[in-house]
């Protein structure tokens, strides 16, 4: 792949915490190179560093030391309105607790980033999270609120959400981490599919099965990345879930 | 973001919590109501005032006489009399903004009727009295021109020395008895009741002024000209033309005024300034319910941006820019002050109207409690709302996030 097709490129990212006297090093000098169309799993126990990798890359917090390009614009230097544009317009968060505006409707909720966008454009934001609703498979539940979906279904508004702006970079932390095995397995089908599409996808998950379905994992471990390596007999979500679906009592095989 | 898009935001959250917000909105309704009940009461003392003024008559100057420094020590107003009849008469004559002049002669004695008698002023006065002091008869009619010129004794009661010399029969055409002197009743005139300090105005008896020095005080000296000029916006004009005819007539050159002039508006001025102190007072009192009501505001605001941490986290993580949320919780606290300050407009209306009914005090409601009403409410929303906004947008996004 070229070198212009890379959508993250950080180099010898140091992350520094300063806890009273004591200096936390949560990340010591990381290169990571992200290309378009990627589906990449980072693993991590806690403590690792791959959060703070992930909030770095979601622009939700910037490196002590290290440079960070986002799709051609480097991210150093950035003021706090810069970053938040820069989330807005280039990047599509899905979190672990869903994280869905309680009390108000899906098509709400997917709509919310529209409306902070400074672009400029002129958005028809109600068609707009309606078709990012169609495309995760709500298109029937655009007035419930989350209280009245699944856990699987509140996941799946927040990658609505997160698509409806056409982000260059899907990032989930722990996207899986609060649903049941069958869920887990659709959820993942739908991020496979959406990068089958060319969108470009980066999520942390500390379940060896869940970063089986990924192209490529990057292991983390006290703030460097000791493992870079393409997945070997990826697994397809959609054929599991066939699987699932003709002996409801298999048990997915755990990866060793 | 759209201003319409941060109405539906905000009014959506506020609708969320439908019992706190009404609560909050209460302090503020209570604040602005209190503070328009006030505005009401203070008015209505204005405008009871204004008209109490205007009873005095309309566009009113009086000229009084002037203080006299015989040997460099000054005797103070009244000292030194050089009012005449003659000036009152060259008034009348030369002047172009006035449309009545009246001397008043001015004494004190004994009435008698029949068997009851009654100590009252007696008012020696042209027939532009009338027109004045805006005064009519209710029976009878006053004296012409004529009884003034023949200097007739001839007199107009007031509705006070009625009710003490006539308790049970009509006046007109009795005969009284004035000092010394028998007079006729022609008229009475319309009660007209207290004026601004108080005193009894219908404690009078009117007659023509031409008798009165001739009959009664003896003097050449008249107490006081009345004068009324034709509209209320050439006051100072008409005091500026009263002054150089009266400073003519004494031939005074370069010496200074022996005369005294002063208009209602002055003593209007001086009564509506008290009133107004009083009202000032009373509507600062009221303020300090609407503080409480926006500290009420602040409170519930506070609570509400540490309840939504995570969703101001989740607005951030998706592109709000701290602006954004600033605003989002400014529109919020407006919107709910605001209303609060609609409805207070209402509740002051409507508790105005009760206590003037209730107590029967004048209260008007001026048509500036509405821009008051929205004006203060919206202060208050934006000065007490800013630093729980300012406290939501500068969160951390991430912290915001991770807030359980």
């Amino acid at each position: 792949m070229s070198h212009d097709s890379a959508v993250i490129e950080i180099s010898g990212v140091k992350k520094v915490y300063s806890m009273g006297s004591n200096k936390v090093f949560a990340l010591r000098g990381v290169d990571l190179t992200v290309h378009a169309g990627e589906l990449i799993a980072v693993m991590g126990s806690s403590g690792s560093g791959k959060s703070t990798l992930m909030n770095i890359l979601g622009c939700l917090d910037v490196p002590t030391e290290g440079s960070y390009v986002l799709d051609g614009t480097r991210v150093n230097g950035l003021s706090k309105n810069q970053l938040a544009d820069l989330r807005n317009q280039k990047l599509g968060f899905v979190f672990q607790g869903f994280n869905l505006l309680a009390r108000t409707t899906a098509l709400d909720n997917v709509e919310l980033p529209l409306l902070y966008d400074r672009s400029g454009r002129t958005l028809d934001t109600r068609a707009l999270a309606t078709d990012s609703l169609r495309r995760v498979g709500l298109g029937e539940r655009l007035d419930h609120q989350p209280s009245e979906l699944s856990g699987g279904q509140q996941q799946r508004v927040a990658i609505a959400r997160a698509l409806v702006t056409q982000p260059r970079l899907l990032l989930a932390d722990e996207p899986t981490g609060n649903l049941d095995s069958r869920t887990t397995v659709e959820v993942m089908a739908l991020f496979q599919e959406l990068n089958d599409q060319g969108i470009t996808i980066v999520l942390v998950t500390h379940e060896p099965e869940v970063a089986q379905y990924a192209k490529r994992i990057v292991e983390v471990r006290d703030g460097h990345i000791v493992r870079d390596h393409p997945v070997i007999g990826r697994r397809r979500a959609v054929d599991d879930l066939r699987e699932l679906d003709a002996d409801p009592d298999t048990v997915l095989e755990e990866v060793a | 973001m759209k201003q319409s898009t941060l109405l539906r935001i905000a009014s959506a959250s506020i609708l969320k919590n439908k019992m706190r917000t009404l609560l909050t909105m209460l302090g503020i309704v209570i604040g602005v109501g209190a503070v328009i009940v006030m505005v009401a009461i203070g008015n209505g003392a204005q405008t009871q005032i204004a008209s109490q003024i205007n009873a005095l008559g309309t566009n009113l100057i009086i000229v009084m006489p002037g203080s006299g420094t015989p040997g460099g020590v000054n005797q103070g107003a009244g000292s030194f009399n050089k009012l005449t009849v003659a000036d009152a008469d060259k008034l009348k004559q030369q002047g172009t903004l006035f449309n009545a002049v009246s001397p008043v002669v001015s004494t004190r004695t004994q009435v008698i009727a029949g068997g009851s008698n009654w100590r009252t002023s007696i008012n020696g006065v042209s027939i532009d009295y009338t027109d004045i002091r805006n005064w009519n008869t209710s029976s009878g009619a006053f004296f012409t021109n004529d009884d003034v010129r023949s200097a007739r004794k001839v007199a107009v009661l007031g509705a006070t020395v009625v009710k003490n010399l006539f308790p049970n029969s009509d006046p007109v055409g009795a005969q009284i008895q004035i000092g010394k002197a028998p007079f006729t009743v022609v008229g009475v005139l319309d009660a007209k009741g207290q004026n601004g300090g108080g005193q009894d105005q219908d404690d009078v008896v009117l007659v023509p002024y031409t008798t009165a020095q001739t009959r009664l005080s003896g003097n050449i000296r008249i107490g006081q000209i009345l004068v009324s000029t034709t509209s209320a916006d050439d006051m100072d004009a008409a005091q500026a033309e009263l002054s150089s005819i009266m400073r003519d007539a004494h031939r005074l050159d370069g010496a200074d005024d022996d005369f005294t002039v002063r208009n209602q508006t002055e003593i209007a001025a001086a009564m509506t300034s008290t009133t107004r102190v009083m009202s000032g007072l009373l509507a600062a009192i009221a303020s300090i319910s609407l503080l409480v009501g926006g500290i009420g505001i602040m409170n519930i605001m506070l609570v509400s941006v540490t309840e939504r941490t995570r969703e101001i986290g989740i607005r951030m993580a998706i592109g709000a820019r701290g602006s954004d949320v600033l605003t989002q919780f400014l529109v919020e606290s407006v919107v709910m002050s605001v209303l609060g300050g609609v409805v207070g407009l209402a509740v002051g209306y409507g508790g105005a109207a009760v206590l003037g009914h209730v107590t029967g005090w004048a209260t008007s409601t001026p048509a500036s409690a509405v821009a008051i009403a929205i004006g203060f409410s919206a202060a208050v929303g934006m000065f007490f709302g800013f630093y729980p906004a300012r406290k939501a947008a500068g969160l951390n996004p991430i912290q915001a996030l991770r807030y359980e």
